[in-house]
């Protein structure tokens, strides 16, 4: 399994075909305590850069990119009674939704942890 | 003998003060009273009107329908209730206690006389729907309303339907819509301000656009030449407010509403401002083809704890033709009436349509009226000229202590901008707003607009005295001071307001919306 | 000018403070072309109280009130005696010159009160829950149909024909920009609604179907039968109450299964005023909570545990949201809504009951004095107040005559419907607690006397 990172600060681990998307730590850091998450229908196509994902914060709703493109296969029931998982672990526990990938070439323009590490001590 | 004064205060009291007590049995502190909801007071059978029972039974054909039971609601009697919202009422801040200096808010003082004027049974016990020759006055004092509109503005007719400012930003995006559409050129795009109001935006994508940001210049301000490189035959607006919701005026309004005229598209002017500049400035004469104006902003009409507002929205001659119904009008005659659907064929057949039941907020338009004619001309001009002094003193005497980011470029209009720079790691716009509340005053806005750090927008509006802006400024440096010197007690501030600080986290997970202790949750 | 604090020489003060020499210098940034060099031409100066209130007492003469006539009007605004403490309570400058409650540290009077209003109209609705309000009844309506559209990802709504035109009509200006169809028709002229045409309009496509309860002819509905037929398709109910002192006498909407319950809650509090403000209610299913439009107050608790409240699930809102918005509502209609929530904790459940029997009783006594008018004939098997008579001419014609002679009437459909001719002979008759055998009296005679001159077979 490897796991790839995007500049919004989403992160996908993938294993396979499957891709588990989340989002970093930072993200959550910086988005403060997380009240509502709002999940992509299981079964919906979603295109790289697309906003299927909503995570609600007290003040502020932030989209959640698609790292790839594919087919929604899964999502974190969990979050439903507990949107602060998202908080507590945002790069484990508190994984949003899975994907089948469309085309896993799509990887090749994400990041891996050191530079998404640089990248973030550069904002 | 013994000593005079006996109840009143000796030395020896001097020790403990508040302090002394730390529970109270009835859970009251002196005047600071705490009230419980009607559901844990009142009971469903309390009734505290008087009404008989009426004699007879329903008609037959209702008996299907009958409810087995009357609702599960609690009554109090007349003098409980007023007890129990006069109570809640001494837990909130208004105008009439202190300063309330929202930046784009224009809280202002709102005048007895409009209420007492909005009260008159000839206004307030008047259907919508009676004949219009039995409602001329009413009929009268809106289209009086919408003349002073239109001569404040400059502008040809005004839509007087809209019941709040986003209902009439959507009014006047609707109305540029039909006229682009009536002229076989609709256009997709709009363009707004980063610095817009979230309601610009919003309103435009309803109205089925697409939004794309025009940029701003270091000072402040929209960037022509950025714009003008946008503008194309795909853009239909541009929505700008002015003056800003930095607080500054557009210098080249003017040169924007050409351009955009120039490429075939049409400047919508969001007056949610217009207190810097009434009387002053007509929009009208810097190009603009629809502004809508917020009554109970600039012209005085009580905020009431959230609303009712009113929205209209005043028109160029190019978009009059698409005004909503009814559309209020003095007809060549000198009648006044209001176009409804009956007449609109013959009258204003390219309305767009209705947007509301009914003829819109006649309750703040005659406050409103009331206010218009107890300022006049003059008067409202030394509004505006009060509003923009207010806030320059008030950005001046704090400039030193906060940053100001646009400060060192010019005036600024009738709101003035501070940033976050500068405070202390740890010590954000909210820390000092919460402290403020400590002082006794409503914070100002905090966090926008968006295109400032920590934006702090503070609009005293003409009603404030000196003496009221000088507590302000008192009260502001003290907090500033406060947090460059580190203080912790303000960062678990408000201390002394009925509340302190509440976990909106908990309220937004677990939401609690209804009060359901004597009845089982469905 | 009795508004404006400062005084000169504080300007001149504030000025030196400032470092300008003139008012005019903070003015720079405008150029001098817009500048106007003086108060606009050709508009009055300042007045005094006295003259301001001359001049809108003459207005306010050029009316005829409630207060003056006979009246009979509904048609989506209702008049009721409103108690005096209600109006002399929402005039404390606590309550009146409050902001939204942001703050809610110094706002707990405005958020309790919301949280308090929100139950008092979950309740009567019978809904799960209800927001802190909106403009008023119809822009309620449009918003849960689109609220509706999203919640079921279709695009079709059945609009009954008994739904008030004015609301069909914003619903239909909105509608076209959301994409959503509607299906509309006008109103039978039937002692009963048509339900089976409503039904029969659901399909696997509908989004929604919208039912007004009473409908705009005063004819109820039966909500649980549409209710049903839209549950077997997976469409959502929208129960429209226009006149929640009915409330006190029929069945809640949703307890008959309407999922979105929306209404003008004009009736308890706030008064006729020509039209508005007005105070639109909205209540729906837990479920939907998340979807639905509008301010809400929740509960919660302080940094010292006791308990307050709080504007919450904001991030569906406008100013957050922005493009992606729930719906671009900004204001709701505060002080209308306390003016209702006093209005109801007056009246308490049983006395809304007993008050929606009054005006049951003083509509029954109206319909039954009609009845007996040469020519008229009242059209509903049901009503709570308002019913709908048929004339042998065309009714707005005789509601000018009747105004003619000091009785307010009632609201001719063709008012509300002006290209319906088929309905031109109709008329809607509310009656309310402050009707009187007097005011029914006049309105029964005088109408007798205009019809008298009308000849059978005239034509219409």
């Amino acid at each position: 399994m490897t796991t790839y990172y995007t500049k919004d600060h989403e992160w996908i681990a993938v294993d396979g075909n499957t891709g588990t998307v989340g989002i970093t730590d930072y993200a959550q850091s910086q988005l403060g305590d997380i009240t509502f998450v709002e999940l992509p229908p299981e079964g919906s196509a979603v295109k790289q850069g697309d906003a299927p994902c909503v995570v609600d914060s007290v003040k502020a709703a932030s989209d959640v990119y698609a790292p790839v493109s594919g087919t929604v296969s899964d999502v974190n029931d969990a979050l439903a009674d507990a949107p602060e998982l998202v908080n507590t672990d945002a790069e484990s526990g508190g994984w949003l939704f899975r994907v089948t990938l469309a085309d896993a070439g799509e990887l090749g323009a994400l990041m891996d942890r050191a530079a998404y590490d640089d990248y973030v001590k550069g904002l | 003998m013994s000593a005079p004064n006996q109840a009143g205060w000796r030395p020896a009291m001097g020790e403990g003060g508040e302090a002394a007590v730390t529970q109270t049995a009835s859970g009251d502190r002196g005047l600071m009273l705490e009230e419980p909801l009607i559901f844990e007071l009142g009971r469903p059978g309390t009734c505290g009107i008087d009404m008989e029972e009426p004699a007879g039974a329903p008609v037959a054909g209702l008996a299907k329908f009958l409810r087995a039971e009357a609702p599960a609601l609690p009554g109090l009697s007349e003098p409980e209730t007023v007890r129990h919202y006069t109570r809640l009422s001494r837990q909130n801040y208004a105008i009439d206690l202190g300063p309330f200096p929202l930046g784009s808010c224009t809280m202002k003082h709102n005048p007895r006389l409009n209420e007492k004027m909005a009260r008159l049974p000839g206004f307030a016990d008047v259907h919508p729907l009676q004949p219009q020759h039995t409602v001329r006055g009413a009929i009268g004092v809106i289209v009086e309303l919408a003349e002073w509109l239109v001569t404040l503005t400059g502008m040809h007719s005004v839509a007087m339907t809209p019941k709040a400012g986003a209902h009439g930003e959507l009014c006047g995006l609707l109305c540029i819509r039909a006229a682009l559409e009536a002229r076989g050129d609709a256009r997709e795009v709009i363009l707004v301000p980063e610095s817009a109001h979230g309601t610009n935006p919003a309103t435009a994508a309803f109205a089925g656009y697409r939004v794309e940001n025009i940029p701003a210049t270091p000072d402040g301000r929209v960037d022509l030449a950025a714009l003008k490189a946008r503008l194309g035959p795909d853009v239909a607006a541009v929505m700008i407010t002015n003056p800003n919701t930095c607080g500054l005026f557009e210098r080249d309004m003017k040169a924007i509403a050409d351009a955009v005229h120039a490429a075939g598209g049409l400047v919508y002017c969001d007056g949610a401002n217009f207190n810097a500049i009434v009387g002053k400035v007509r929009p009208g004469d810097l190009g603009i083809d629809a502004m809508h104006i917020n009554l109970h902003k600039t012209f005085s009409t009580p905020h009431g704890g959230g609303g009712p507002g009113s929205g209209p929205v005043v028109l160029s001659a190019a978009l009059t033709p698409f005004a909503p119904l009814p559309f209020a009008q003095r007809t060549p005659d000198g009648t006044v009436r209001l176009i409804e659907e009956e007449d609109a064929p013959a009258d204003h057949p390219q309305s767009f349509g209705r947007m509301t039941a009914f003829h819109g907020q006649m309750g703040m338009f005659t406050r409103a009226l009331t206010y218009i004619l107890s300022h006049g001309a003059d008067g409202l001009r030394q509004v505006s000229e009060d509003a923009v002094l207010n806030a320059n003193y008030v950005l001046r005497s704090l400039d030193d202590v906060l940053d100001a980011p646009f400060g060192k470029s010019g005036p600024c209009m009738h709101e003035a901008l501070f940033s976050d720079e500068g405070l202390p790691d740890g010590f954000t716009t909210l820390d000092i707003a919460k402290g403020l509340i400590d002082e006794g005053f409503h914070p100002m806005t905090v966090y926008f607009p968006l295109v400032v750090h920590g934006a702090m927008l503070v609009e005293p509006t003409e009603t404030e005295s000196k003496a009221g802006l000088d507590r302000f400024i008192t009260a502001m440096r003290s907090l500033a001071a406060r947090a460059r010197n580190a203080d912790p007690s303000l960062k678990s501030a408000p201390h002394l307001a009925p509340r302190r600080r509440l976990d909106e986290t908990l309220a937004a997970r677990k939401p609690v919306l209804t009060w359901s202790g004597d009845q089982p949750r469905t | 000018m009795r508004y404006l604090p400062l005084t000169p020489a504080e300007r001149a003060d504030m000025l030196r403070t400032i470092g300008a020499g003139s008012v005019d210098e903070l003015f720079v940034d405008v150029p001098p072309e817009a500048r106007l060099p003086g108060p606009i031409a050709g508009l009055p100066g300042h007045a005094s109280e006295m003259a301001v209130e001359r001049h809108m007492t003459r207005l306010a003469a050029d009316n005829l009130s409630a207060t003056q006539a006979p009246f009979f009007l509904g048609a989506g605004a209702y008049r009721h005696h409103i108690p005096a403490s209600v109006d002399h309570l929402i005039q404390r400058g606590e309550f009146l010159t409050a902001y939204t409650p942001y703050q809610p540290e110094i706002a707990q009077g405005t958020l309790q009160v919301l949280f308090e209003f929100q139950t008092q109209v979950a309740r009567l609705f019978g809904t799960d829950v209800a927001n802190a309000s909106m403009y008023d009844g119809s822009t309620a309506c449009w918003e849960a149909i689109a609220m509706a559209g999203r919640i079921t990802r279709r695009k079709t709504a059945v609009l009954s024909g008994g739904l008030h035109p004015h609301y069909t009509a914003t619903a239909t200006t909105m509608a076209r920009f959301t994409g959503d169809q509607l299906a509309t028709s006008l109103p039978e002229l039937s002692a009963t609604p048509d339900d089976s045409a409503v039904i029969a309009a659901i399909d696997g496509e509908t989004s929604c179907v919208v039912v007004q309860y009473p409908d705009v002819l005063g004819r109820i509905p039966d909500l649980a039968a549409i209710a049903a037929a839209a549950q077997s398709q997976g469409a959502l109910v929208i129960a429209v109450v226009t006149e929640p002192v009915a409330l006190g006498l029929i069945e809640a909407p949703g307890k008959l299964g309407a999922d979105i319950v929306v209404g003008e809650g004009q009736s308890l509090g706030v008064g006729l005023q020509f039209g508005g403000p007005y105070l639109g209610l909205f209540g729906c299913r837990e479920k939907f909570v998340r979807q639905m439009p509008g301010r809400l107050a929740g509960q919660t608790v302080d940094a010292d545990g006791k308990r307050g409240f709080v504007l919450t699930l904001s991030t569906r809102e406008q100013h957050i949201r922005r493009e992606k918005a729930t719906s671009n509502i900004c204001t709701n209609s505060g002080l209308c809504a306390l003016a209702f929530s006093i209005h109801m904790t007056l009246l308490g459940g049983d006395g809304l009951a007993r008050l929606a029997r009054i005006n049951h009783a003083r509509a029954r006594a109206t319909a039954e004095a009609l009845a007996k008018v040469p020519g008229v004939s009242v059209l509903n098997d049901a009503y709570v107040n308002e019913f709908t008579v048929t004339l042998p001419r065309d009714a707005r014609d005789v509601v000018r005559e009747l105004a003619d002679y000091g009785v307010l009437g009632g609201v001719s459909l063709g008012r509300l419907y002006p290209e319906a001719s088929g309905l031109h002979n109709a008329l809607l008759v509310t009656a309310t607690e402050t009707t009187s055998d007097e005011d029914i009296h006049a309105l029964a005679t005088i109408l007798e006397a205009i019809l008298v001159d009308t000849h059978e077979g005239a034509p219409t």
